[in-house]
């Protein structure tokens, strides 16, 4: 996946609570097999209308999301996650967050930053009035800064997934370090398989 | 020692690596999989030279896109029939066992695991889909997951996962004549909001979730997502077990006795503390819908539609704002005052086949009122079939219904079943988010039986009234 230290970038405000994943990547958008070109389909039904905020010339190039509450709840789609990068965002600022999205984010490198109610207020209104204004996710610190403001805030984010959007690690890779445990686990586990429930057209034996 | 809650039982016992620092590893037992969450997590297999590590641990079938015409019609959609032959392909090349469309076991993936008893107390089930939820109704712990970690789950058949919060919904009481286990449902999404089990684990109890069948636990905990908990679960106990014991594939073991004792342990031992708990009164729970654009956004159908003025100031007052918009609603409107255009019975939370004689016992003998188109797809072709031998087929037939094919149908706008644009449904799905069932759609929240009822009168309608 992407390795991530520190972003640098500007910013745009969604301001609406509970963006479910729905209205990040519509459904019809799911039908495709490839995990590219997803950025097209990005928040497309609200796309639609000139005065959406992506639409706005002055946030072109922003690569970093500030939202409301409980961004991304809903549906499992990773597509979300895709597209959203696919479009250029690299981080989303929230209060809280859908814990799949969160999850799927994590997989990708798409960085997940929660911060109070009060500052993600604060932080749409400094990006409202000043579109240019330089907005720094820094990872490694866990901490978000606005240096024109003089403004940082610490957010929170578990040591492991630190660990790995640091160093673009590929969590199938990680796991498979432990094959020797997996195996184990599996010669003492008495859990139902389905082997020899199917014939080869999967018919019920 | 302190009791152990149920969802610790399972974590505990499915933990196959851990260290501090790093997230742990559980093992998983059964991996769903569907057309739509699997195709780039089956190319990341093939790119890394990888093999499923378990293809006796995983099944698949198809239904998000399936158009639930008779079988033998072609799907008409090119970018739809790609994505069903690159399932077939995908579990070909893989060792996979896959339900196609058409196939007698095929149906929608939270309908054919329970039916057929592949899911089972004390496992771990997962499937890139959020309302895997469902699957907790047995005592499993079961959650959706996202395409990388379908592809992880292919490859090492475990997950990293840390430890969820607890959280015990408990409802005691008795549910009223005309309130079934949507209605309980929603009263609990709505209760606690779409981000109330954000981090937890539900665990329904109570002598209301006691009283219910397996299919009402199954919808119950399938809309656990909807209040942001990856997971539902309820303990296991005599209906659990019944109901167990007649399915397919375990109806015949030799070892179901041994089977049964182990499932019986997999409940919260009595003195287990929860992280969290929320009380409701069953008593108190009445047939209900959705007004809004998120599933919390419920009024009892006897109510009216709430005025956004009447919220405190903030984001919850201007999302209320913005979904009466979009739902083209005004404050103060009696939801039976609301015509309807569609009315949709199915999905992975009211399709089974006490959901269909549900709303089969309100149709039989009306008729659909006039304008209105309404579905009733059946989860899956063993429900299907169950439904037409008890006749349920022709009561929807004569009564102006539609009687289609398995599949997820008009839940989600991924086939030829979609609302037009300012269309309103009244559906028996689990989300009304904006453009959920086709762009401009406005979806309202409903159980089976009030859904046919709505068909019947044309507008939002309580079952009592067309008695």
């Amino acid at each position: 996946m992407l390795a991530v230290t520190v972003l640098e970038g500007r910013a745009v405000p969604l301001r609406r609570a509970e963006v479910d994943t729905d209205q990040i990547i519509p459904s019809e958008w799911l039908k495709r097999v490839e995990r590219s070109g997803f950025g097209r389909g990005l928040f497309s039904e609200w796309r639609d209308d000139p005065a959406f905020v992506l639409n706005q010339p002055s946030y072109q190039g922003a690569t970093i999301l500030v939202a409301g509450p409980r961004f991304g709840i809903g549906s499992s789609r990773e597509h979300a996650v895709w597209a959203l990068l696919d479009y250029g965002f690299r981080a989303v600022i929230a209060p809280s967050f859908g814990d799949i999205f969160r999850t799927n984010a994590g997989k990708q490198g798409l960085v997940i930053v929660p911060l109070g109610d009060a500052d993600v207020d604060q932080l749409a209104d400094w990006i409202t009035e000043e579109p240019d204004l330089t907005v720094v996710v820094d990872v490694e610190r866990g901490r978000v800064e606005v240096p024109a403001r003089g403004w940082q805030r610490d957010f929170t984010m578990d040591d492991w997934t630190r660990q790995r959007l640091i160093n673009g690690w590929d969590d199938v890779g990680l796991t498979l370090r432990h094959a020797d445990a997996i195996s184990a686990f599996e010669d003492a586990s008495t859990t139902p398989s389905l082997g020899g429930l199917f014939d080869g057209s999967g018919h019920l034996v | 020692m302190a009791g152990r809650t149920l969802y610790d039982k399972l974590y505990d016992e499915h933990l196959v690596w851990a260290t501090p620092g790093e997230t742990p590893l559980l093992y998983v037992d059964l991996h769903l999989v569907h057309e739509v969450t699997s195709p780039q997590a089956f190319d990341g297999l093939r790119i890394a030279g990888r093999r499923v590590r378990r293809p006796d641990r995983t099944l698949a079938t198809a239904d998000h896109n399936v158009p639930t015409d008779p079988p033998a019609t072609p799907v008409a959609d090119p970018i739809s029939r790609r994505q069903l032959d690159v399932l077939d392909q995908n579990c070909r090349e893989f060792g996979v066992t896959v339900f196609p469309r058409g196939h007698e076991n095929q149906g929608i993936v939270h309908v054919i695991g329970p039916e057929l008893g592949v899911t089972q107390p004390g496992m771990t089930i997962v499937c890139g889909d959020s309302h895997t939820s469902t699957h907790g109704a047995v005592g499993a712990l079961a959650f959706g997951i996202g395409t990388s970690e379908v592809e992880h789950v292919l490859a090492t058949q475990t997950l990293p996962q840390e430890r969820a919060q607890t959280l015990a919904v408990t409802v005691d009481g008795e549910l009223r004549a005309g309130a079934s286990a949507k209605d309980l449902a929603l009263s609990i999404v709505a209760k606690l909001g779409t981000g109330g089990g954000i981090g937890s684990v539900i665990e329904f109890r109570g002598s209301a979730i006691r009283a219910l069948s397996m299919e009402g636990r199954m919808t119950v905990c399938n809309m656990s997502i909807e209040a942001g908990a990856r997971a539902g679960l309820v303990a296991v106990d005599d209906t659990t077990i019944a109901y167990l014991l007649q399915r397919p594939v375990i109806a015949g073991r030799a070892d179901r006795d041994q089977l049964v004792e182990r499932w019986r342990s997999y409940v919260s031992d009595d003195d287990a503390a929860f992280d969290r708990e929320i009380v409701l009164d069953a008593s108190e729970i009445h047939p209900s819908v959705t007004w809004g654009t998120n599933p919390a956004q419920v009024v009892a159908l006897a109510g009216r539609v709430p005025d956004p003025d009447e919220l405190p100031a903030g984001p919850e007052r201007e999302a209320a704002r913005r979904a009466l918009h979009y739902m083209g609603l005004e404050p103060g409107t009696p939801m039976r005052d609301i015509p309807v255009d569609v009315v949709f019975i199915g999905s992975c939370t009211n399709s089974r086949l006490e959901d269909l004689r549900a709303a089969a016992a309100v149709a039989a003998g009306h008729r659909v009122a006039a304008g209105v188109r309404a579905l009733v797809v059946p989860g899956s072709h063993r429900v299907k079939q169950a439904a037409e031998a008890e006749g349920l087929d022709r009561v929807f037939a004569e009564a102006g219904f539609e009687w289609r094919e398995p599949g997820c149908s008009m839940c989600l706008g991924m086939n030829p079943d979609q609302l037009a644009p300012g269309q309103r449904s009244a559906s028996t799905s689990n989300r009304n988010f904006e453009g959920r069932q086709g762009r401009g759609g406005r979806t309202h929240l409903v159980s089976p039986a009030v859904a046919a009822a709505t068909a019947l009168v044309g507008r939002f309608a309580d079952p009592r009234e067309v008695a």
